[in-house]
């Protein structure tokens, strides 16, 4: 049963334990086309759900990052600063953001499951 | 194989043009550097007890070593590798890209303006004092408006001048209103200088005829608006025909109307903002006035303003006195709730001299002239191409005609693809992916400069090109430009893993 | 043309516009002039000045004037460079692209900072933006501006702080230069801006400053308004300066009545990202070749809009290349050389006017510009020797209507003046007194 949740803003979050992992979604990146940097939160920061996290930025654009839920940054994804492209290679995997340490689990449950988050990006905007 | 292509199988490497005539592969000023060589000769430098409080400096700075001959020489390649308004059209959206007049840069280089310190005594610059002063009356009656700021330095600076004033009028009002309308049409500098001012950016969307939703507008409408910012002609070439209902809503509101002025080369000597009901307008002086763009600038950005705004005008301001012109530059007598400085000294006097000789060239009625030739000229475009290519709205066209990539249909030819091959057409290709609001925007803008004969040669170029991309030649746009001194770039790498200057240890070479 | 369109006449094809949006009556607006009418006027306009050349010329006070090639200005008049637009179609920009990155790497190599941006449109404005990216680095918003600060920069960042919602703290200003900047220092301090060579003209050493300013969190920035002085006085990289701000008018631009000029933008590698305004970088293109682009760009208005790091969109282009031409012409030896002559220059002149009675140097350090304190206020001395047709420089007044500033005349001294110009200002300045 997967444990991975989806916002509207194409971030998706992962629960692993008391933590949660975050990043966006491959729909996101195809659309952002070949990423070239990631800012990242500073490790200790106490984001609130919704929050602006970080920015991903491609040549052509740059888009806020949201944190799905509320929470605080124990982890970042240092290897994306050489290697931003892993982004585009993995966006659910090895393109991880940040990690969470959960302030209220109960947020999650008001966030996408993978098939309506499918619904959603299959929908014409 | 022939005598002829053995020939030109052999050409040497080491030569400039490496086997390609003129087409040159300029080195950097670093990679041709020559210890102990200057372009420079000075005088001797007398023996004296420096005065450097210990302070000299020490070590090698760093900078290449060039002859006079050596400088010119790769100045002028480099210039060749560039396209510009004097090769060909720029078709530029938005940008009003005109020819540069050169008697713009005759006059400015009078020595009695070009060798003007701006803090002599105001009794040795008066003539100076009175060309601004002339500029000012010329932009003043043309836009209908009571007053004008002319320090700001380019459009944006403007931008924030009249932002600035506009908070400034709501604080000495008393008011505290946190947000400003923007139509999401609007160019990015728009949003940017609302927040640079401390202001949340609401945007607006576009009806279906390409103007502001009115509507939308209203519901948006309430105690805490400071302003709208809006374009007109809007980014799509349209006039937003309801510009004197949103001034109406918008000031029962008790907000103020901010007009960006980039598309003013359309209204020249046929609508006054001021009749509109603007309270504050910045001016492009090289879009809609000639003065150059320089590779990038330098622009001129002054901003004319009601007489609700006026008192908050930046410093310095420009007044009679009772010896002639003078300059107010504190904030005291009648410029006490001026804004104070946004730039050092008066603006930019080079860029005035330049554009009052094209106004003056023109007059008054020249200038109605420009604003009919350049309507006239995009809607020839628009009315050339729309059967081919797909306007993104119905109807007329301003100065500027907005086409969208539905004509690319399923070809698989992106905007970015075509705007490229027309670079092997021999043209700068159009703005692109702007205005936000179409699917890959393309927004043309030939300015009233092109004759139909230059006109119908882009014209075919464009439809060429149409026919061809729906041909489904996809390789073809995808590998442009094939002749243009660089093929396609990789901005890619170039954001990931920046390079923003030569150093001495990598002495970065040619690709391998 | 009207027949392919469909419409009668060009008037018809304004019928978008309301009719009472309509002007119907002409603009009350001279005819049209040709072109000798308009060099006539334009000439007359000019001649009713007192230009520089025309004069011994002693003015500074943040705008120099210096000796620029022949080379600079028949080479930026070539149509590629004046008449070519922002270089966002790389392939056929490589012109703008190439003098831009070379530019970049001039300003950081005499500055002595990691990387520079493709300018900005002055000095003062740069010093505003300085203070914003200060802000945004440090995530905090407060500027203490140094009492040594040209006055219409303290003027521009006190403004921008005003209105984009950041303190400011000014010291009053100085000629000693004995401000006490470190005491001021704490943990909501984003920045601490200070001017070298300072107003007045005095040179400091800010290494100790930029280490209080560091251990505080806080960064440094370093305003310089006459850039020639790089050339010969410790740059401000080596003090430890996080931002350079600077006016690089000095160099391959004429004084213009105040415009256009030349922001010069630097600072440390790790700040890059953050760094307002546009970058050349080098790259290679689909046949391997090396070339440059604009990168960096989703930092600037066009892509992130209300988020970007400055809403700067157009920069101070061909100002940038005369500098950047003025620069590859003078060289090494050529840079260097200019500035030990503008110093003697100006050490000459200090001895000649400090033995006039009445007249007090002020300064113990300078490059090419220093404070003469004058009995009287200074104001309308320059004034009545202008009327004599010698401009001795600026009365501190002008800028800065402090009381106690009143007395105080900035001179500066360049290449460009002879010993006559010096002994004619001699006289000048040793009658006025009497």
């Amino acid at each position: 049963m997967s444990t991975t949740r989806y916002t509207k803003d194409h971030e998706w979050i992962r629960i692993e334990g008391k933590e949660a992992v975050v990043g966006i979604t491959d729909f996101a990146q195809e659309q952002l086309g070949d990423i070239v940097y990631v800012e990242l939160p500073q490790i200790g920061r106490k984001l609130e759900k919704g929050e602006e996290a970080g920015v991903v930025e491609s040549v052509k654009a740059a888009s806020e990052v949201y944190t799905p839920v509320s929470g605080e940054v124990v982890a970042v994804n240092a290897a994306l600063a050489d290697d931003p492209a892993r982004v585009n290679k993995d966006a659910a995997g090895e393109g991880w953001f940040f990690k969470l340490k959960l302030a209220d689990p109960k947020e999650l449950d008001a966030l996408l499951d993978e098939s309506a988050y499918k619904a959603f990006t299959a929908e014409p905007h | 194989m022939s005598d002829w292509s053995k020939a030109l199988s052999g050409f040497s490497a080491a030569s400039p043009g490496g086997g390609h005539g003129l087409d040159v592969d300029e080195p950097l000023l670093f990679e041709d550097d020559g210890p102990g060589r200057s372009g420079v000769d000075l005088p001797p430098v007398p023996k004296v007890a420096d005065r450097l409080g210990g302070l000299r400096r020490d070590g090698r700075i760093g900078l290449p070593s060039l002859s006079e001959p050596q400088v010119i020489r790769h100045y002028t390649r480099l210039s060749q590798k560039n396209y510009s308004i004097d090769t060909g059209i720029y078709p530029l959206g938005s940008c009003t890209m005109k020819h540069n007049p050169r008697i713009n840069e005759k006059v400015a280089r009078l020595p009695g303006f070009a060798d003007l310190h701006p803090l002599q005594p105001e009794a040795t610059v008066q003539g100076a004092l009175e060309l601004m002063d002339a500029l000012a009356h010329w932009l003043k009656t043309i836009t209908g408006m009571k007053a004008v700021a002319l320090s700001p330095a380019a459009g944006a600076h403007g931008e924030i001048c009249g932002m600035m004033c506009i908070k400034a009028a709501l604080e000495a009002r008393g008011e505290h209103r946190v947000r400003v309308l923007v139509p999401e049409s609007a160019h990015g500098t728009n949003p940017a200088t609302a927040a640079t001012c401390g202001y949340e950016v609401d945007p607006i969307p576009a009806d279906a005829r390409g103007r502001v939703d009115l509507a939308a507008l209203k519901a948006k409408l309430g105690p805490d608006v400071a302003a709208i910012m809006l374009t007109n002609p809007n980014t799509c070439g349209l006039f937003e025909d309801q510009s004197p209902a949103i001034a109406e809503a918008v000031h029962a509101a008790g907000a103020y109307f901010y007009l960006d002025g980039a598309n003013l080369n359309a209204l020249l000597g046929r609508v006054r903002p001021g009749d509109l009901g603007v309270d504050c307008m910045h001016i492009n002086l090289h879009k809609t006035f000639s003065t150059p763009h320089g590779g990038g600038g330098p622009g001129s950005g002054p901003v004319v303003l009601a007489e609700s705004l006026a008192r908050f005008a930046p410093l310095p301001w420009l007044v009679d006195g009772d010896e002639g012109l003078r300059l107010i530059e504190q904030k005291e007598g009648a410029a006490k709730d001026a804004l104070g400085r946004i730039k050092a000294f008066h603006g930019q006097m080079g860029m005035f001299v330049r554009a009052l000789a094209f106004m003056m060239s023109h007059g008054g009625a020249g200038l109605r002239q420009v604003s009919g030739d350049a309507v006239l000229n995009a809607n020839y475009l628009l009315a050339s191409l729309k059967d081919l290519l797909t306007p993104s709205f119905a109807g007329l066209s301003m100065h500027e005609v907005l086409f969208d990539d539905r004509f690319l249909g399923e070809s698989g030819v992106t905007t970015l693809d075509f705007a490229k091959a027309l670079i092997d057409e021999g043209y700068h290709p159009m703005t692109m992916y702007f205005p936000l609001i179409v699917h890959g925007a393309l927004l043309v803008e030939p300015t009233e400069n092109e004759s139909k004969e230059s006109l119908d040669r882009f014209i075919a170029s464009m439809r060429a090109l149409a026919e061809r991309a729906q041909a489904g030649d996809k390789a073809f746009f995808e590998q442009a430009p094939h002749f243009a001194p660089r093929r396609r770039l990789d901005e890619v790498t170039a954001a990931r893993k920046p390079i923003l200057r030569w150093r001495a240890e990598t002495k970065s070479a040619a690709a391998e | 043309m009207l027949a392919v369109i469909g419409a009668k006449s060009v008037d018809d094809l304004f019928r978008d516009v309301p009719a009472s949006a309509r002007l119907e009556t002409p603009l009350d607006l001279p005819p049209g002039l040709g072109e000798l009418e308009v060099e006539r006027v334009m000439a007359q306009l000019a001649a009713k000045n007192l230009s520089a050349g025309a004069a011994p010329f002693f003015l500074g006070a943040g705008a120099y004037r210096h000796h620029v090639p022949a080379a600079v200005d028949y080479l930026i008049q070539r149509g590629e460079f004046l008449t070519s637009y922002t270089p966002y179609q790389p392939e056929i920009a490589q012109g703008t692209l190439q003098s831009l990155f070379e530019f970049q790497t001039q300003v950081a190599l005499i500055t002595d900072m990691d990387v520079a941006n493709a300018s900005m449109y002055d000095g003062a404005t740069a010093a505003a933006e300085a203070v914003m990216m200060a802000n945004r680095v440090t995530r905090r918003k407060k500027a203490i501006l140094a009492g040594n600060l040209h006055p219409h920069y303290r003027d521009v960042i006190a403004t921008y702080g005003r209105f984009n919602g950041f303190a400011t703290i000014a010291v009053k200003p100085d000629p000693q230069g004995k401000d006490d900047l470190a005491a001021l220092i704490d943990n909501a301090t984003a920045c601490v801006v200070v001017q070298n060579p300072g107003f007045f003209g005095e040179i400091h050493d800010f290494t100790a400053l930029a280490d209080t300013c560091h251990r505080a969190g806080a960064l440094l920035v370093v305003v310089v308004t006459e850039i020639l002085s790089l050339g010969l006085i410790k740059p401000p990289g080596a003090m430890g300066a996080d931002i350079v701000a600077a006016e690089g008018q000095s160099i391959g631009n004429a004084l213009d009545f105040g415009g256009p000029y030349l922001g010069l933008f630097a600072t440390r590698d790790k700040f890059v990202r953050q760094m307002p305004g546009r970058l050349a970088g080098q790259t290679v293109d689909a046949e391997g070749k090396r070339g440059f682009v604009l990168t960096l760009s989703a930092r600037e208005q066009h892509i992130r809009r209300e988020k970007a790091t400055s809403n700067i969109c157009t920069n101070s282009g061909l100002c940038a290349l005369a500098f950047t031409i003025h620069m590859a012409l003078l060289g090494e030896a050529g840079f260097t050389q200019l500035a030990a002559l503008n110093h003697a220059q100006a050490v000459k002149l200090a001895d000649i006017l400090s033995a006039i009675p009445g007249v007090t140097l002020v300064n113990d350090s300078f490059f090419n510009e220093f404070t003469l304190r004058l009995p009287r206020p200074a104001a309308p001395i320059a004034e009545a020797l202008a009327e004599q047709g010698l401009l001795a420089g600026v009365p501190v007044s002008r800028l800065d209507p402090r009381p106690d500033l009143a007395d105080l005349l900035l001179v500066a001294a360049t290449e460009l003046n002879t010993d006559a110009d010096m002994a004619a200002l001699a006289i000048g300045l040793r009658e006025a007194l009497r």
